[in-house]
């Protein structure tokens, strides 16, 4: 891949995020989930400057950003919907779910719509284990998915 | 008189329609303009009650459960603010027989008082614990956290005072209070429910932790599927700064201690210790060769008290009321009280909180009450993804770590999955394997490759291409995998996967496999 160099308002942004986090102990965590927020996704191009910023090598930096499963190499659809395939939701058919909602919304795990409305990705666990199975859409839980729920979910994300 | 009454803010409750409940709730204050006030309070852990509402009345606090939002009308016409009676009525939730049995010590607060009021806290109790240790010197707080018999319970069981005693006893000019706050176990929610339910128990238990070791900086590491937690830990940490709890001065004593709220970032390995400390430092979420001991070398080299949300959170009380109190609690080396948490498909699932030594059947069966879907119960995971499965020949073991060991299983994070006959334990162990694939560090290679040749092993024996082969070369990789793993990731995924193969054989036999397969 050619390494675009990076704009400057990019580069603003970055900089902008990395000052706000910079004395932090340990900042980069922090920081690439600062830049995730900004941009909805880590651009390649934020990552020399981060790099740079912490007196890192890029290719320290790169190993970070590529060991987390949170952080993002591409832009998200406007939703984000995670669906729990742990052990807990799997008991209460956790599998079935997932593919309804696979078939209803046209797509797969780790893929997002054609027109950019969703991203569906799965998920190990998140504490709703007695109320399973569970999903997350943009942050929000939800519990005890059935059918209902899920055209629920699917009216949100056409909204 | 003005009215309190209580909707959860909890995860599991906001899960189950608790938001629309407040909004509702609110609306009909307004619009019936009664003198009310909404207190968003954490979970009492009684899922198939949530959302659970709750009343404060002059004869105690009434319950209602599960409400929706289309109840709530009916509620207020049923007269909610003064306890009345309507279809939902629970009655008193003390009363409630999943309420009564339990003994409440780590989380005695939880559901009942303001997550984010001090007050509310103090008043039932809070800081009572802390107050006590600062007036004591560190090597006694040490003594007494080690004579309550209180065993880590992120998994291990290691005994926190000890953990202590090493780091107080390494001298540093900076040591560090970690808070291992990423609980990845599937049907482990117990550290979630203390954070957004009574988040002031685990600062206090960390300020404890501070006092008794010289440290004075605390980091809590949360994962990033909780941004409730998250976001309720670090009000509570403003609130507490505020205060005086926390800051230069702890209480008004020469020491102080501080406490920074950090996410984790979607890596399951980084609850391993060595691993979060690297994630903290801003590294790559590998784990570390032990020694250096954490204790002795962790968080940037320093001296480091790694410790379970609900070991730290159990420590205020051993404090308060003293280690014999809290050991007299439990059975052989597992003293106290451990949240156990009951989930999957199970009819009455939650959090129970009890001295050790229930049975699991007594926890399946009679707290539990069975599967959610009415079938018998096939199998229990005990202990997350890394945890065995039991068959219900296997009952009658104990809750406690040495009895699960002796079975070849864990206790862990003391999350029990239920599932019911129509689980397919070969598709469980391939599980097992897959999530160890994804989740692994990469830093050894049993781990990192023999769990994707588990994958593709038990792919084979599911398509019944020379069963017995697979099988063994299955018993074979978790041997492997099991004694050369650096840590419980790649060393315990064999405990599910082999525990499946050995309690349930019918569902790994090829003429079942065969006949699955068409
Ligand atoms: C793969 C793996 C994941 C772990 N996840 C957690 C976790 O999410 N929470 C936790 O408290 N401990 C977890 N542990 C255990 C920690 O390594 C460590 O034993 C614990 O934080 C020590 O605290 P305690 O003594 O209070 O239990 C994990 C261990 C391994 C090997
Ligand atoms: S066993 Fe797996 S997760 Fe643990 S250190 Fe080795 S490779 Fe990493
Ligand atoms: S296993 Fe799905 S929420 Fe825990
Ligand atoms: S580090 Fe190589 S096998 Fe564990």
């Amino acid at each position: 891949m050619v390494m675009q160099p990076a704009s400057t308002e990019l580069a603003e942004r970055t900089a902008a995020v990395i000052s706000e986090l910079k004395n932090l102990e340990g900042p980069l965590i922090p920081i690439l989930h600062g830049v995730q927020e900004e941009f909805g996704y880590v651009p390649q191009e934020t990552l020399p400057i981060i790099a740079e910023a912490l007196n890192l090598s890029r290719a320290e930096v790169h190993g970070v950003f590529t060991f987390y499963h949170d952080f993002r190499h591409h832009p998200a659809g406007r939703h984000v919907l995670k669906v729990c395939q742990a052990e807990a939701c799997q008991s209460m058919g956790s599998d079935a779910i997932a593919a309804q909602i696979k078939q209803k919304l046209g797509i797969g795990f780790h893929e997002t719509s054609k027109d950019g409305a969703v991203t569906l990705e799965p998920i190990y666990c998140l504490g709703l284990c007695a109320c399973a199975p569970a999903a997350m859409l943009d942050g929000e839980v939800i519990g005890r998915l059935d059918a209902d729920k899920i055209d629920e979910i699917a009216e949100e994300i056409r909204s | 008189m003005s009215v309190t009454i209580y909707i959860p803010g909890d995860s599991g409750s906001l899960s189950l329609g608790a938001e629309k409940v407040a909004k509702a709730v609110e609306k009909e204050i307004a619009a019936r303009g009664i003198d009310a006030r909404i207190v968003r309070n954490g979970s009492r852990g009684l899922y198939w009650l949530e959302p659970m509402v709750e009343v404060r009345t002059e004869a105690g606090r009434v319950a209602y459960g599960p409400v929706s939002a289309k109840d709530v009308a009916s509620l207020f016409d049923a007269g909610l603010t003064n306890g009345g009676q309507h279809k939902l009525s629970l009655g008193d939730p003390e009363k409630l027989p999943f309420v009564a049995k339990q003994t409440r010590l780590t989380f005695a607060r939880c559901g009942i008082t303001d997550p984010i009021s001090l007050e509310d806290y103090e008043a039932h109790g809070g800081l009572a614990g802390l107050r006590k240790a600062v007036s004591m010197a560190p090597a006694d707080i040490v003594k007494q956290v080690t004579e309550s018999g209180l065993r880590g319970r992120g998994g291990a069981g290691f005994p926190t005072g000890i953990k202590w005693k090493t780091v107080l006893d390494t001298a540093a000019d900076q040591k560090y209070i970690v808070c291992n706050a990423d609980e990845g176990d599937s049907a482990t929610f117990a550290d979630r429910m203390i954070m957004e339910g009574d988040p002031f128990v685990l600062i206090e238990g960390m300020a404890i932790a501070g006092l008794a070791t010289h440290a004075t900086k605390g980091y809590v590491y949360i994962r990033s599927e909780y941004p409730h937690a998250i976001a309720v830990m670090d009000k509570a940490v403003k609130v507490a700064r505020r205060a005086g709890v926390l800051g230069k001065s702890v209480l008004g004593s020469s020491q102080g201690f501080d406490i920074e709220i950090r996410s984790g970032a979607g890596a399951y390995v980084c609850g391993e210790e060595t691993s979060l400390l690297n994630s903290l430092e801003g590294k790559r979420g590998v784990v570390r060769a032990k020694p250096p001991l954490p204790a002795i070398q962790g968080l940037f080299g320093k001296p480091t008290v790694i410790n379970n949300v609900i070991s730290l959170a159990s420590v205020p009380i051993v404090m308060d009321k003293g280690a014999q109190y809290y050991k007299d609690f439990g059975m052989g080396r597992s003293r106290g009280t451990i949240p156990i948490q009951i989930a999957g498909n199970v009819k009455h699932g939650g959090l129970f909180e009890v001295a050790f030594g229930l049975t699991l059947g007594e926890i399946v069966d009679e707290i539990g009450g069975g599967t959610a879907t009415g079938r018998p119960v096939k199998a229990v995971q005990v202990g997350g993804p890394l945890g065995a499965y039991f068959p219900r020949a296997l009952f009658d073991t104990p809750f406690d770590y040495e009895e699960f060991a002796k079975r070849d299983g864990l206790i862990g994070h003391a999350g029990i999955t239920v599932f019911d006959d129509s689980a397919d334990m070969l598709k469980q162990a391939r599980f097992a394997m897959e999530f160890c694939a994804i989740e692994s560090c990469g830093k050894c290679t049993p781990c990192r490759i023999g769990s994707t040749r588990g994958v593709e092993t038990l792919d084979k024996l599911k398509q019944n291409i020379e069963p017995e082969k697979q099988l063994a070369l299955v018993t074979d990789l978790c041997n492997t995998m099991k004694f050369g793993s650096l840590c419980a990731l790649g060393g315990f995924t064999p405990y599910p996967v082999m525990s499946a193969i050995h309690h349930f054989p019918e569902d790994f036999r090829p003429a079942a496999v065969a006949q699955a397969a068409e």
